[in-house]
């Protein structure tokens, strides 16, 4: 008999610059469908990347190609980029990031990882997954339970110390994403401004889609304080923010997510 | 323990200052078109107005301030400020927030306007939970399967609480 309590392993593989972790909760899943899952993900991060001169990407954003000669994926990739930029009012706009090492000006990143992990997360599906949780870089996407009758707890990074959390919330079957500047030296900046935004030191969203709540965290983060209030806009979607204070503010909805085990100090 | 209970243990036990916004619309069906009634700021979003005399405001920032879209400016009460956000126009409608600090403490957070179909969605709690270092919390403790945070790099992975945690289960 299978033991679903018991966690079958984590793997971990360095892709997109960064750790993702998957953490496979149901018994006898392929070991194939894990490594085409991370297949996959190398794949994405080849054909988008934006350090590489010869992607289809830095090739747009120098202007070397239209949009017409690019992929489906990738013409796929920068229409929900558009739309999302529409809805956040600009303060998502893969076309307002400094130039980088290809001297493009066209950047997706902030959305292709989601976009890539949910079809990671698919292909794992489609072998029977159906308790796991996928970790890329800190967006996660998690499904089921770790173990029968309990939800999957994820703490929410201290923005000010690596190896402390936040907050913890409960959930399953949820995608969460954290944007905030203490990493990479990339800070997320408005792209009306072009400068940091004021008073806020990371933003979480939770919601149905990895890609969709990436992208929102990283436009609610540039909004500033006010971006809490555009994310309880999101039908299906939760947020919490830390504020410069060191505070946690969050939405209505994003309460029935937050756990009451909190430990004392 | 359910979430609900979850929550409302925290509510009831925890001191700070809660704030529930109930944002009044008309009774009666909205019109998804209806007109906002208040005047929309500048195409410059995303600044944030500092009113009063605050030591946040943004002297080299180059965009110009925007207009005042509400009755702000005035400190609202001894060693408290007003600072209102940009307008952000969705589709559903323009949202505009209001900062209240005190004593550079974050005190409320008021909508000046509001999508007038987004009710429900726009309650915000507002709970000044701390987490200061001291009282945030170490894995360990907090029984945690993995972390949300903002992309690791793969140095800083090696140090996070999330490569601990794969360590354990691997």
């Amino acid at each position: 008999m299978p033991t679903p309590d018991r966690p079958l392993g984590v793997r971990v593989e360095q892709i997109m610059g960064t750790a993702i972790s998957i953490d496979l909760r149901d018994p006898a899943i392929s070991p194939a469908a894990v490594e085409a899952a991370f297949d996959h993900l190398r794949d994405v991060d080849a054909r988008f990347s934006t350090y590489r001169a010869d992607t289809e990407i830095s090739r747009l954003g120098r202007g070397e190609i239209s949009l017409d000669d690019c992929s489906p994926d990738v013409r796929e990739v920068l229409e929900r980029c558009e739309d999302l930029r529409r809805r956040s009012d600009g303060f998502f706009d893969v076309r307002a990031t400094d130039a980088r090492d290809t001297g493009g000006f066209l950047d997706p990143s902030g959305f292709v990882k989601g976009w890539a992990v949910e079809a990671s997360a698919a292909i794992l599906e489609a072998a029977g997954a159906r308790n796991y949780c996928l970790n890329a870089g800190g967006d996660v996407i998690a499904r089921g339970e770790p173990e029968p009758g309990r939800p999957w707890r994820i703490g929410v990074r201290h923005p000010e110390q690596i190896d402390r959390v936040a907050t913890v919330i409960e959930v399953r079957d949820v995608a969460v994403a954290t944007s905030a500047a203490y990493e990479r030296g990339e800070h997320i900046t408005d792209p009306h401004t072009k400068r940091p935004p004021k008073g806020v030191l990371s933003v979480t969203v939770v919601g149905p889609r990895l890609s969709e709540a990436d992208a929102y965290a990283t436009a609610a983060f540039a909004m500033g304080r006010a971006g809490l209030a555009w994310v309880a806009t999101l039908p299906g979607y939760a947020g919490s923010m830390i504020t410069s204070d060191r505070r946690l503010v969050w939405t209505t909805e994003f309460a029935a997510y937050k756990s009451a085990s909190l430990p004392a100090s | 323990m359910p979430p609900r209970r979850a929550v409302v243990t925290l509510l009831a036990t925890v001191l700070g200052l809660v704030l529930l916004f109930s944002f009044k619309t008309p009774d009666g069906p909205v019109d998804a078109g209806a007109p906002l009634t208040v005047a929309r700021a500048a195409p410059t979003p995303g600044v944030v107005s500092t009113t009063g005399s605050s030591p946040t405001s943004q002297p080299g920032s180059a965009a110009p301030a925007p207009p005042q879209a509400s009755p702000s400016g005035q400190p609202s009460a001894a060693g408290s400020q007003q600072i209102d956000g940009a307008v952000v126009q969705t589709q559903f409608g323009d949202i505009q927030v209001r900062i209240v600090e005190s004593a550079g403490k974050l005190v409320d957070i008021q909508a000046l306007q509001l999508p007038s179909d987004r009710r429900r969605s726009l309650e915000i709690s507002s709970y000044a939970e701390p987490v200061l270092h001291d009282e945030a919390l170490q894995a360990q403790s907090a029984q945690i399967d993995t972390v949300s945070g903002a992309t690791y790099t793969s140095e800083a992975y090696r140090e996070s609480l999330q490569s601990a945690l794969d360590h354990a289960h691997a």
